[in-house]
């Protein structure tokens, strides 16, 4: 059997969080009542015209320069033509030849070094209404009895992110993807939600035996709105296309949706197919002509992005919490707390996280005094604190007063209990197979209440285990 | 008693001033002339009828107006009432101009006569037989008939120019970006321009003062670079005027529409100015198949939005989306749209966008230069603005080439942008012939001052001879 070597490439569609629309005034929100949040521009009434949105274009450069694009001096928007009833001018603006942004390279971190992913274009668009489907199969148009346009999203402000096909495994989507909305999180230009659309994201999927350099044929899965699901889809879909090669057939240029309930993988028609989309210029709008100061203030603007930071706190925590920290925007709570560092990059990500405190609210004194006495003070003291951590005026002190039962006469009945109850365990841990103790640890600390020391409980279990 | 055939929009706008007259009887006097004969001349979609207290005004039904029809001559805009004003319909209220009325127009400007409004034509005041041109045909019918002292109308290919010169009246087309689009039912994007149609040249002033300058709502919209001056200086002294051989000479060009231009040029040099011949082969050679490239692709586009399901015409009957579409746009276009975006479709497709559009747009290029060329020797250029006078009612109606032919001698210098004022310059046939009169880019005032100037000397009656009194 030969090795394959998957060939991803992403397209990326982030909703800009502007105040208003890409070309009218409406506000652009969602969440309202349908078609509240419209007007005759993104209605399309005759005689309408655009006006960009300044703010848009300036996020758009902003993230350009973050994704190490080559900005346009002169960028052109075009109109992408098609009929669908989300559409409502009969074309998208969109962009084409000249984008916006164009040439960059977005550098993701793996355990193994770095990967740069070649950016081909970010351009700026508007999204499309939302149309919704009554009666029929599954939501889509064909066998609905009627169907229905909520235009409040039509006219958002939309970049796509077009990747190289630089990406070859399900999990380096994934990653790479994580990182990419963290960076945009972090510039301020979107939510990037992918439950709520407001992260969308493709792929184009192709495998070839490991030495090719040509392409194979590709296909294009659509839809899939979460970090797993991009996962799980692209990995559904290597594992197709292997095996159709595998029994000598030929995979099928097709746009393609995956099932996550399923775990399956389907034809999916849409508009989208086979369409001539007869782009060219937009003539009622002139060039975008984004200025120097523009993009030096955009320059100016961009803090340490994500993935150098990752490299950083690598070398304090190791790569999987770095990345953990990082991607999860948890690593500005992280550095506001001063202590062990593995002690506080595990506790903000698992303990801390679990508790699901904003991270942003927590004292960071507080909390790295409450890190550095968590084995004195009863376990459930510490979950009861670090769940109390984001509330103003919150204080350490007022949990560490309490503390841990270490008295081994004490402890000892519970011990022997727990020991007598999982016989099985005992064994597995004399046997060689030391991680069980934290399972015993955990058993005691049920019967406790929380409330034993677990370093006393530690020391007991392996003495009376040895004995 | 006001005769409205004679009257000016700058002596009607006295009259209300000295208060001899109040704004609501000048409007109800329009009022009065078009039950008397608009039947005839059918100038008019929809009768307005505003009160107020400055001079009326008709606008071509492309125009959007709050509250009011505009269906742009199209039946896929049939009970369509739009919910907000364009730009030019706005300054227009702003400076307290009441509305008369909605004008018939060529369905969606496309045309050189009236013929294809959905509506029926309207007819010449001069020769009701005859067509008053187009598309902004309904205006000029109005404003020449008495109907309405001024109005507004819309140039693509020569929609304004070339109507005014088949009416005997002034109408300018002024340099792309001068004039909000914003409200205007879009033909072609990179073309369409709303400019005056009027009596006078000083009246054309007027009301291109009005409605120029930039407007926050169309991105194509730059600010004047100076005031509008209304004209009042008689002689054209210190003025290189160009003939552009090929656009006075091209094929087609009736006789007496040369000699009444070559009257109008003599004059020009007994104004003080200096004549001298010129060229633009490339651009008449070609400006028609250019434009006739760009136009359509951008119409395809435009009209796409026209589909049955927002407002508008919806065509009735069960079936899928496609049919929805398919049947509305069918029943809902005429002709002529169809016609035209089945060529800019085509012209935009994959693998002939190069070879038509591309190309098209390439030759725009080398149509504005050589322009340019020539406005290095010359302030301004003549030639006449339709190769015929006024046609009858049918005679083109069947032969769209014969009917684009109309337009030969306004479409270049549209494909570059420039500003064109046709002013009447005698008559043939008994019909009137236009003047064009082109300038570089911002040049309307320098127009304005040569139109008034030959306006004088030529000493043309704008009141149709059936209709004098
Ligand atoms: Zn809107």
């Amino acid at each position: 059997m030969p090795e394959w070597e998957p060939v991803i490439g992403l397209e990326i569609h982030v909703q800009l969080k502007t105040r208003t629309k890409m070309f009218c005034g409406c506000e652009n929100v969602s969440g309202e009542s349908e078609n509240t949040r419209t007007c005759p521009v993104c209605l399309a009434h005759p005689g309408t015209l655009p006006v960009p949105n300044k703010q848009a274009i300036e996020w758009t450069v902003k993230l350009g320069v973050a994704l190490g694009c080559e900005i346009a001096s002169r960028a052109l928007f075009h109109r992408k033509n098609y009929f669908y009833p989300d559409l409502p001018k009969g074309y998208q603006i969109s962009q084409y030849d000249i984008p916006l942004c164009a040439g960059g390279k977005f550098v993701v971190p793996g355990p193994d070094g770095d990967r740069k992913i070649g950016i081909v274009r970010a351009h700026l668009e508007e999204d499309a209404a939302k149309t919704i489907h009554v009666g029929g199969s599954g939501g889509r148009i064909a066998g609905a009895e009627y169907s229905l346009v909520d235009f409040n999203r039509g006219g958002t402000p939309l970049v796509e992110i077009v990747s190289e096909p630089d990406v070859h495994s399900a999990d380096e989507a994934r990653r790479f993807l994580q990182l990419l909305r963290q960076t945009v999180v972090e510039l301020g230009i979107s939510d990037a939600e992918m439950e709520k659309g407001s992260l969308r994201c493709d792929a184009n999927v192709s495998v070839r035996e490991a030495g090719e350099t040509d392409f194979r044929t590709k296909t294009e899965l659509k839809n899939m709105n979460s970090f797993k699901f991009v996962a799980d889809g692209i990995e559904a879909e290597i594992r197709r296309q292997v095996e159709i090669y595998e029994a000598g057939g030929e995979v099928v240029q097709e746009t393609l949706h995956f099932d996550p309930g399923s775990g399956t993988i389907a034809p999916l028609r849409s508009k989208e197919e086979a369409h001539d989309y007869r782009y060219f210029p937009e003539p009622d709008l002139v060039p975008v002509e984004p200025s120097v100061e523009m993009i030096a203030a955009a320059m100016d603007d961009i803090g340490e992005l994500p993935a150098a930071r990752i490299r950083r706190l690598e070398t304090e925590v190791g790569f999987d919490l770095a990345e953990g920290l990082v991607s999860s925007g948890r690593d500005r709570l992280y550095e506001r707390v001063s202590g062990d560092r593995r002690a506080v990059a595990n506790v903000v990500m698992n303990q801390l996280a679990a508790t699901g405190v904003d991270p942003e609210a927590v004292n960071g004194t507080e909390l790295a005094k409450l890190i550095a006495e968590r084995e004195r003070i009863p376990r459930a003291a510490f979950t009861e604190a670090l769940e109390r951590s984001g509330d103003p005026g919150f204080s350490a002190d007022d949990y560490l007063g309490e503390t841990a039962i270490s008295d081994a006469s004490e402890l000892d009945p519970v011990i022997d209990k727990v020991l007598a109850e999982n016989q099985a365990q005992v064994e597995t841990f004399r046997a060689g197979k030391e991680g069980v103790l934290g399972f015993l640890v955990g058993q005691v600390m049920k019967e406790t209440g929380g409330k034993a020391d677990a370093r006393v409980v530690n020391e007991r279990l392996r003495e009376k285990i040895s004995s | 008693m006001i005769d409205t055939l004679r009257l000016t929009a700058e002596q009607a706008a006295g009259l209300l001033e000295s208060g001899e007259l109040s704004g609501d009887e000048l409007a109800g006097t329009y009022v009065e002339a078009i039950g008397e004969r608009d039947p005839e001349l059918h100038a008019y979609l929809h009768v307005v009828g505003e009160p107020g207290n400055g001079v009326p005004i008709a606008l071509k039904d492309n125009i959007t107006t709050r509250g009011v029809p505009t269906t742009a001559g199209s039946r896929i805009l049939e009970g369509y009432v739009p919910v907000f004003d364009s730009t030019v319909a706005t300054r227009v209220k702003e400076a307290g101009l009441p509305l008369i009325g909605k004008t018939n127009l060529d369905e969606f400007a496309m045309g050189s006569s009236t013929e294809n409004s959905a509506y029926g034509p309207s007819r010449n005041p001069w020769d009701p037989e005859r067509v008053p041109g187009g598309s902004s045909g309904g205006t000029a019918a109005a404003v020449a008939g008495g109907l309405a002292p001024w109005g507004l109308g819309s140039d693509t290919g020569g929609s304004i120019k070339q109507p005014a010169s088949l009416c005997g009246l002034v109408g300018l087309r002024p340099t792309y970006g001068t004039v909000s689009r914003y409200g205007i039912v879009a033909f072609a994007s990179s073309l369409d321009q709303v400019g005056p149609i009027t009596k006078t040249v000083r009246d054309c002033a007027r009301l291109y003062a009005t409605i120029a300058g930039r407007d926050a709502c169309d991105s194509t919209t730059v600010e004047l670079p100076e005031a509008v001056a209304v004209p009042d200086a008689e002689d054209l002294k210190g003025i290189r005027i160009g003939i552009p051989k090929e656009l006075n000479e091209a094929e087609g060009i009736e006789p007496g529409v040369s000699a009444a231009v070559a009257k109008a040029i003599e004059l020009a040099e007994s104004l003080g100015a200096e004549v001298g011949e010129c060229r633009l082969p490339r651009s008449v050679d070609y400006g028609l198949a250019c434009y006739y490239l760009v136009a359509p692709a951008e119409a395809s586009s435009n009209l796409a939005r026209y589909d049955g399901v927002r407002y508008g015409f919806r065509a009735a009957g069960d079936g899928d989306l496609t049919a929805l579409y398919s049947r509305t746009r069918w029943e809902g276009f005429g002709p002529e749209p169809r016609r035209r975006i089945l060529i800019g479709t085509y012209a935009l497709s994959a693998g002939y966008y190069d070879a038509f559009y591309g190309q098209a747009q390439k030759v725009r290029t080398v149509i504005a230069q050589e322009h340019a060329a020539a406005f290095e020797d010359y302030d301004l250029l003549l030639s006449p603005t339709s190769p015929t006078v006024a046609f009858k009612v049918g005679d083109k109606a069947e032969n769209p080439l014969a009917m684009y032919l109309s337009d030969l001698l306004t479409i270049p210098s549209n494909m570059a942008g420039l500003p064109g004022l046709s002013i009447p310059c005698g008559l043939s046939e008994g019909l009137p012939v236009g003047l064009q009169i082109l300038g570089p880019q911002f040049s309307e005032n320098l127009m304005f001052r040569a139109g008034h100037a030959l306006e004088q000397a030529i000493a043309f009656d704008f009141v149709p001879e059936r209709l004098r009194a």
